[in-house]
């Protein structure tokens, strides 16, 4: 018996038929589970953006709030007017990040124009527009992401309806060295970014800095983690300037888009 | 078909005579990495234990059938299969869970209890005592992480299961929380001293002087 387990033929049967069961099983639980899995992770980015615009706590009923008082909405970067669907998704499926890339839905960026590192840009911004009690805009949370040390870094952005004063920043995915450039996503250092004004005369002014001096606009940067900081202010610079949601963020100061 | 005896000591075995953590001294990295709150503690045991119980079986159950040459690449298949599975379910019914514990379900493929059940036990025995052996080392590794997590969160957050026990200082109640014990190589000095109760009331577990 033993010996005929040792054969040539025995072992890549074995092996063979093994590889070939286990396949089945592991793409089975994959591919059966998946759609609870995107529901999940959809209820976990609907808990992000509360949770950049301050409204999660402990408490908060997710999917209550967002249905009340979230407004998903996608508008073009470039003609600025609002669409129904992109590609046929509409604004609850579309997902910017992966569109940005696909031929169509994206704009290869330029080196020169691409601060963040970010390669390409999506043509359509999915922007969260929430609402308070009374029905009143609150708050705009959008998407930003740039390039921190080991790779992209992707968070959301609160703003006031002043389109300038930050309401609260979450980093909810980055690759950044725990305990250095990892610290984005500490609340305390997140808190740093409320109240502090975006532009100055225009222009995106935001400054991550080692010495505070405008203490408007400036945030102190995180110590050992240089890289990261630098990262997180051209993320900044981009993503507010002309080239993303500058105009945009005109056109929403202005009440046109509510 | 084995005694009742054989089917207990195989079972309860594990948990203090034989403990795979305190007197095999396997698995020490995922117990301290993922004791720091009881809920992703608890998490972790049953996802261990179903996985070394489930690979013992199935290896058990072909186990006249595994070439020697190939036999540590068979295991690890069988045994990453049930990792991968047991990681999607986790993902999609314990989210935020999964997410904590990321990739300390992956490396449960390179935890040394399971991998030395398959090759030490599951190899010559009968499926359905690797499978109870595999539930008892599970237990086993459950009885230590589950101490060392309680203690962990209760001194170390004041809370246990995310409930406040013990009022924090910064709350205003009187717990001042030792934060020590919320990184993780506090848990070496908790299973040290598991081990030492352990070894006090059980002299034959002492190793003899060298």
């Amino acid at each position: 018996m033993a010996n005929k387990n040792e054969s040539l033929g025995k072992t890549l049967f074995v092996v063979i038929a093994l590889c070939l069961v286990c396949a089945v099983i592991v793409a089975g639980s994959a591919v059966g589970l998946k759609p609870i899995q995107q529901k999940n992770a959809a209820l976990d980015m609907q808990r992000n953006v509360l949770d950049a615009a301050g409204l999660l706590t402990p408490e908060t009923d997710v999917v209550a709030v967002f249905n009340n008082r979230v407004d998903t909405r996608l508008i073009n970067l470039n003609t600025l007017e609002e669409v129904e669907t992109v590609d046929g998704k509409s604004a609850t499926e579309y997902d910017p990040i992966a569109s940005a890339k696909k031929a169509g839905l994206g704009t290869k960026l330029e080196k020169s124009a691409d601060v963040a590192g970010i390669g390409a840009l999506e043509n359509v911004a999915k922007v969260y527009f929430i609402n308070d009690e009374s029905g009143a805009l609150e708050t705009v949370v959008v998407y930003v992401r740039g390039y921190g040390l080991w790779g992209t870094m992707y968070g959301l952005m609160a703003v006031a309806p002043d389109m300038n004063t930050i309401k609260g920043l979450n980093f909810y995915e980055h690759s950044e060295t725990p305990g250095l450039g990892g610290e984005i996503q500490n609340p305390d250092w997140t808190s740093s970014w409320q109240g502090k004004e975006i532009y100055e005369n225009g222009s995106v002014a935001i400054d991550v800095t080692k010495n505070v001096t405008d203490k408007a606009h400036d945030i102190d940067a995180l110590s050992g983690a240089t890289l990261t900081s630098n990262g997180v202010e051209n993320t900044m610079q981009f993503w507010f300037s002309d080239k993303a949601y500058g105009p945009l963020f005109d056109k929403i100061r202005k009440g046109e888009l509510n | 078909m084995a005694s009742a005896k054989e089917v207990k000591e195989v079972l309860f075995g594990p948990i203090f005579a034989n403990n795979p953590i305190a007197l095999q001294i396997l698995g020490i990295c995922s117990a301290l990495a993922v004791t720091s709150k009881m809920e992703n503690t608890v998490v972790m045991c049953i996802a261990l234990t179903l996985v070394t119980a489930f690979s013992n079986l199935f290896i058990s159950i072909i186990r006249n059938h595994i070439p020697s040459s190939v036999r540590i690449i068979v295991q690890m298949t069988i045994i990453a299969s049930l990792v991968i599975v047991v990681d999607q379910v986790l993902r999609a019914y314990a989210y935020s869970i999964a997410k904590e514990l990321s990739v300390f379900v992956g490396l449960i493929i390179t935890n040394c209890i399971v991998m030395g059940r398959a090759e030490a036990y599951a190899m010559k025995s009968p499926p359905m005592l690797s499978f109870l052996d595999g539930i008892g080392n599970g237990l086993g590794y459950s009885a230590v992480l589950l101490t060392v997590g309680f203690i962990r969160e209760l001194f170390g957050s004041g809370s246990l299961f995310g409930y406040q026990i013990l009022q924090l200082a910064s709350e205003g109640g009187w717990y001042q929380p030792i934060g020590l014990l919320v990184l993780p190589p506090s848990a070496f000095f908790i299973i040290g001293g598991f081990i030492w109760v352990l070894r006090t009331f059980r002299k034959e577990q002492v190793e003899p002087k060298e």
